[in-house]
């Protein structure tokens, strides 16, 4: 049976990469491989997962310098002459080994008003959205992120700038900006129009290159900056 | 910890680093552009005795360079415009291949009126 030569990132901010030699199976995910590290080798390794089938978001790690959920890749799609690396996702606190500590990416979906906001109580009718309506098509576009930091860890402008809001919180802004009942466009345009706003995006697209969902924050981003731009000649901001 | 060449190893990456780079040759040789231009405060013959001067093939080929910046410059800058201010396409990457095609032809329409 051939096998995998398997780097993997021990220690928090400061640790070293750990060799293992791992069965090569056909069909084998990334996730495998880790749990098989954990299950069979060295039960101290720490990492996290939940579903395994691309639905929660939470087996993101770094394969190979490139993030990417480890449950929906394949060995046979990263490995280089029978080889892959991993690694946390990057710009985010390590825990511990391939566990990054999500708090900083959450709180900036708060920051970037990223809750929805409505006037409306249980008493009242229901909202009529068209589905073929230009505002919920936008917002079918942007609306699948599962919030797995794939693109947060892509995204230079957050490691150059660690205030950056950052691709998704952006894109989860840019669907509620979207959203004919929601009545918190005022804040969150305000939220998103800083120095660490939609405006810090340098386009590089990492974050559109890199996402699973193959969803565009780049293309929310832009919208924002086109709302932000529009709400400051009307002098709403 | 913080990404490397492979996490930005894709085409929309290249094109930023294409325009800052080019940026940033393209506000090194502005003075120098200036300052041939204000060669003519001295009279005619100064400017032209260094225009002559600028005839010689390694020049020519400097210039092409210039050209070649400039244009990518300018095809970056429209595309960036374009994806910022106009309904998304997702058809970005052929967007960069015409501002890359566009780019290299500015710099072989100029030697071709050169040579």
């Amino acid at each position: 049976m051939s096998t995998l030569s398997v780097k993997v990132w021990r220690g928090t901010e400061s640790g070293h990469y750990q060799e293992f030699e791992v069965p090569r199976l056909e069909s084998q995910t990334v996730l495998d491989v880790v749990t098989y590290i954990q299950r069979s080798l060295d039960p101290t390794l720490s990492y996290r997962f939940a579903c395994r089938v691309g639905m929660c978001g939470s087996c993101a790690m770094t394969v190979n310098g490139k993030a990417r959920w480890t449950c929906r890749t394949h060995v046979s799609k990263v490995a280089e002459n029978d080889c892959i690396e991993i690694a946390p996702l990057h710009n985010l606190p390590v825990v511990k080994d391939l566990v990054t500590d999500m708090q900083p990416f959450f709180d900036k979906w708060a920051q970037a008003q990223g809750r929805f906001q409505g006037n409306k109580t249980r008493k009242d009718d229901f909202e009529r959205v068209q589905p073929e309506s230009r505002e919920r098509t936008l917002v079918d576009a942007g609306i699948e992120c599962i919030g797995c930091g794939v693109c947060y860890s892509s995204c230079d402008v957050v490691a150059w700038n660690p205030d950056y809001l950052g691709p998704a919180a952006l894109n989860r802004a840019w669907t509620l900006v979207n959203d004919v009942r929601d009545t918190g466009n005022k804040t969150r345009l305000a939220a998103v129009a800083g120095d660490a706003g939609c405006h810090a995006c340098h386009t590089h697209m990492s974050c559109t290159e890199r996402c699973p969902k193959q969803l565009s924050p780049t293309a929310g981003i832009a919208g924002l900056k086109r709302a932000v731009l529009t709400a400051a000649l009307k002098g709403e901001l | 910890m913080k990404n490397d060449f492979r996490a930005r190893s894709h085409p929309a990456y290249w094109a930023f680093i294409v325009h800052r780079v080019s940026g940033l040759l393209l506000s090194l040789f502005l003075p120098l552009h200036f300052w041939a231009l204000g060669q003519a405060l001295q009279g005619e013959a100064g400017l032209e005795s260094f225009l002559r001067w600028t005839d010689r093939p390694l020049l020519k080929f400097a210039e092409t360079a210039v050209v070649v910046l400039l244009a990518m410059h300018m095809a970056g800058g429209v595309r960036l415009l374009m994806l910022e201010f106009m309904a998304w396409r997702d058809w970005q990457k052929s967007l960069l291949a015409v501002a890359a095609g566009v780019s290299l032809a500015a710099g072989l329409a100029f030697l071709l009126n050169i040579v």
